[in-house]
C-alpha cells in the first residue's frame, strides 16, 4: 500500500465549479494527498452558465459542458465519483458517509454543496412540466418540453422575473416559443437593477414577443393527466401553459454543515478564506454565507464567487490565508444584450447613466450610495465594466457628473 | 474537425483534434491544457482564455466582436495584434494546422 492510499486526504463534497475549483488550487498550490471529488450527479463538473442560453437552445453538445475530461482529473490525481450523494458528516472521526452506506475518511473536508432552486409551494406544483433549472437533467427536461410548447403552440408560463427567468424566457423566444413571465414585484430584477434599468429589460423582453406580467399573484399550477396545463391567478384567471418554469431563488444547501453541527445561517458560514467553524472544514460557492469585515453575512451565487472561494479554502486546507475581498460581478446574456454587473447595488440611493439607453450601442448604469460609488451595471459595454471592477477594487470613486459624462475618462481617477 | 496545437507558457505542446463548433477555449480545458482557464464557460465575460494565435490563423479569423475587443483591452499579460479570446474561436476545417500560444498568466 502506497502512502497516499493509506493516508486520508481531502473529500470534497460536491463537484460543480467550487468544487472542482478547490481541487485544482490544491494541486496547484502543492498538495500531494489523495483528492476524492464527490459529486451527487451522474456526470463530472459541468458549465452551468450555458444551460439557460446556448444549451438551452440546442446550440451545444454534451460534451462541450464538460469543464474536464475525465482522464484529465485523473491525471492530476483528483479522483471523480459520480452519482455519489453523502449522507452525513462525522466531525468526531473524520468521516463522510455516503449513500451507500461507506464511509470515506478526511483530513481535510469541502463543502461545496451549491444550493436548490426553491421550488413553488402552491397546489399543482409538483406536476410534470413545472421545472426549476439548476442542473444539465434540469435544463434538458425544459428544452424537450419547450421542443413540444413549439409544436403545439403552447405557451411557456416563466415564474420570476429575475436572471435565470429571463435568460429561459430569451432563449424560449428564440426556439419560437409564446412565453409569459410572471414577477411578483413591479418589475424585473427589482432587487438588483436600478429602476432605470428593470425598465429598459421589460422593454427588451416585450420588443421580442414576451408578455410581462407585474404584480402577479399566482393561486395554483392547474394541470390535468399531462402535466401543467395553465397557471390560475388570484383573480382567478387561468394562463394556459404546457411548460412553467420557475426562477424564484435558490437556498444554500447547507444541511450536511447543518446537521454536523457547523455554525449555518441561511448557508454555511464562512469567513474571507473559506473557513467554516470547524478547522478541518472549508466551504465555497453558493453554499455559503461569507462573513464581511462588518459583521454582516453575504451569499453570492455566481462564478466568481465559487472560483475564488475554491481558491481561497483550498488556500486555508494548505495552512494559508487568501481572502476573497475583489469586487463581486456577475453577468447574464440576454438576447444579443450582454449584462455586466460589478459590485453590490444594495442600498443604493442615486444613479447616473453613461451611454445612450435608446440608442442599441453600449451603456452602463452607475450606482451611488451616500455619494460613493458602490456597483455598475454595463449593458454591451465590456470596457465600462472591467473599469468599474478596477475602481470599486481601488475603492475609488467619481462623482454621479463625471459617471454621466461620456467624454470623462474614469480610468484617469485610478492613476491619481 | 482541426487540428489545432496549443504551445503552454512552459513550452509543453499539445495538438487536439476539435469537433467543428467547439471553441477552442472548450477543447483546452476539457483536455487538460494549462494556461485557459475560462471561468465563464465561454460567454466572453471574464478575459481569462486569453490567446496568442498564430498568422495563419490571424489571418483565417473573422475579426473579433467589440465585446472581445473590450474583454482584451483588460487581459493580465501582454495584449499583442494576435491576442484572442479562446471562447470566441470556434473550430472548423479552415482552421486545420493552426497554433495558439498562451500566455503566462491569465488572472
Amino acid at each position: 500500500m502506497t502512502a497516499a492510499a493509506s493516508t486520508p486526504g481531502v473529500v470534497i463534497v460536491g463537484a460543480g465549479q467550487a468544487g472542482l475549483q478547490t481541487a485544482e488550487a490544491l494541486r496547484s498550490g502543492g498538495f500531494e494527498g489523495p483528492i476524492t471529488l464527490l459529486g451527487d450527479e451522474p456526470h463530472g463538473p459541468y458549465h452551468r452558465p450555458p444551460l439557460s442560453k446556448a444549451w438551452l437552445a440546442g446550440e451545444m453538445d454534451a460534451a462541450q459542458l464538460v469543464m474536464r475530461a475525465p482522464e484529465m482529473l485523473a491525471k492530476k490525481g483528483i479522483e471523480l465519483r459520480t452519482d455519489a450523494a453523502v449522507q452525513a458528516i462525522d466531525r468526531a472521526h473524520k468521516t463522510v458517509q455516503l449513500a451507500d452506506g461507506s464511509r470515506l475518511p478526511y483530513s481535510g473536508l469541502v463543502l461545496a454543496t451549491g444550493a436548490t432552486p426553491r421550488a413553488l409551494p402552491l397546489p399543482g406544483a409538483d406536476a410534470a412540466g413545472v421545472l426549476p433549472l439548476r442542473s444539465r437533467a434540469d435544463a434538458s427536461a425544459i428544452a424537450e418540453r419547450m421542443a413540444g410548447c413549439v409544436e403545439k403552440n403552447l405557451p411557456v408560463v416563466v415564474i420570476g422575473g429575475g436572471f435565470i427567468g429571463l435568460e429561459v424566457a430569451a432563449t424560449a423566444r428564440k426556439k419560437g416559443a409564446r412565453v409569459t413571465v410572471l414577477e411578483a414585484a413591479p418589475r424585473l430584477l427589482g432587487r438588483v437593477l436600478a429602476p432605470v434599468l428593470s425598465d429598459w429589460y421589460a422593454e427588451l423582453h416585450r420588443s421580442h414577443g414576451v408578455e410581462l406580467v407585474f404584480g402577479a399573484q399566482i393561486a395554483a399550477i392547474d394541470t390535468d393527466a399531462n402535466g401543467v396545463r395553465g397557471v390560475k391567478l388570484a383573480d382567478g384567471q387561468v394562463l394556459p401553459a404546457g411548460l412553467v418554469v420557475v426562477g424564484i431563488g435558490v437556498s444554500a444547501n447547507d444541511a450536511l454543515a447543518l446537521q454536523a453541527g457547523l455554525a449555518c445561517d441561511r448557508g454555511i458560514v464562512v469567513d474571507a478564506c473559506g473557513r467554516t467553524s470547524d478547522p478541518h472544514i472549508v466551504a465555497a460557492g453558493d453554499c455559503t454565507a461569507r462573513r464581511l469585515p462588518d459583521g454582516t453575512l453575504l451569499r453570492l451565487e455566481s462564478v466568481q464567487n465559487a472560483t475564488e472561494q475554491g481558491k481561497s479554502a483550498a488556500a486555508a486546507l494548505l495552512g494559508q490565508d487568501r481572502p476573497f475581498t475583489a469586487t463581486p460581478w456577475f453577468w447574464s446574456d440576454q438576447y444579443d444584450r450582454k449584462l455586466q454587473m460589478a459590485g453590490l447595488s444594495t442600498g443604493a440611493d442615486r444613479w447616473a447613466v453613461r451611454g445612450d439607453m435608446a440608442a442599441g450601442t453600449g451603456f452602463s448604469v452607475y450606482h451611488f450610495k451616500d455619494g460613493r460609488l458602490i456597483a455598475v451595471d454595463s449593458v454591451n459595454a465590456a470596457k465600462d465594466h472591467l473599469q468599474a471592477r478596477k475602481l470599486l477594487d481601488a475603492g475609488v470613486s467619481p462623482s454621479t457628473e463625471q459617471a454621466a459624462d461620456g467624454g470623462v475618462d474614469l480610468g484617469s481617477l485610478l492613476s491619481r | 474537425m482541426a487540428n489545432i496545437t496549443f504551445i503552454e507558457a512552459s513550452g509543453q505542446s499539445t495538438t487536439l483534434n476539435l469537433p467543428d463548433g467547439w471553441s477552442l477555449m472548450q477543447g483546452a480545458t476539457a483536455n487538460g491544457v494549462e494556461g485557459i482557464i475560462g471561468e465563464c464557460g465561454g460567454s466572453c465575460a471574464c478575459a481569462t482564455c486569453h490567446c496568442y494565435v498564430d498568422d495563419f490563423l490571424a489571418s483565417v479569423l473573422p475579426a473579433p466582436a467589440q465585446g472581445e475587443l473590450d474583454m482584451l483591452d483588460n487581459v493580465t499579460a501582454e495584449r499583442r495584434p494576435n491576442s484572442r479570446l479562446a471562447c470566441q474561436i470556434k473550430a472548423s476545417a479552415a482552421l486545420e494546422g493552426g497554433v495558439v500560444t498562451l500566455p503566462e498568466c491569465q488572472e
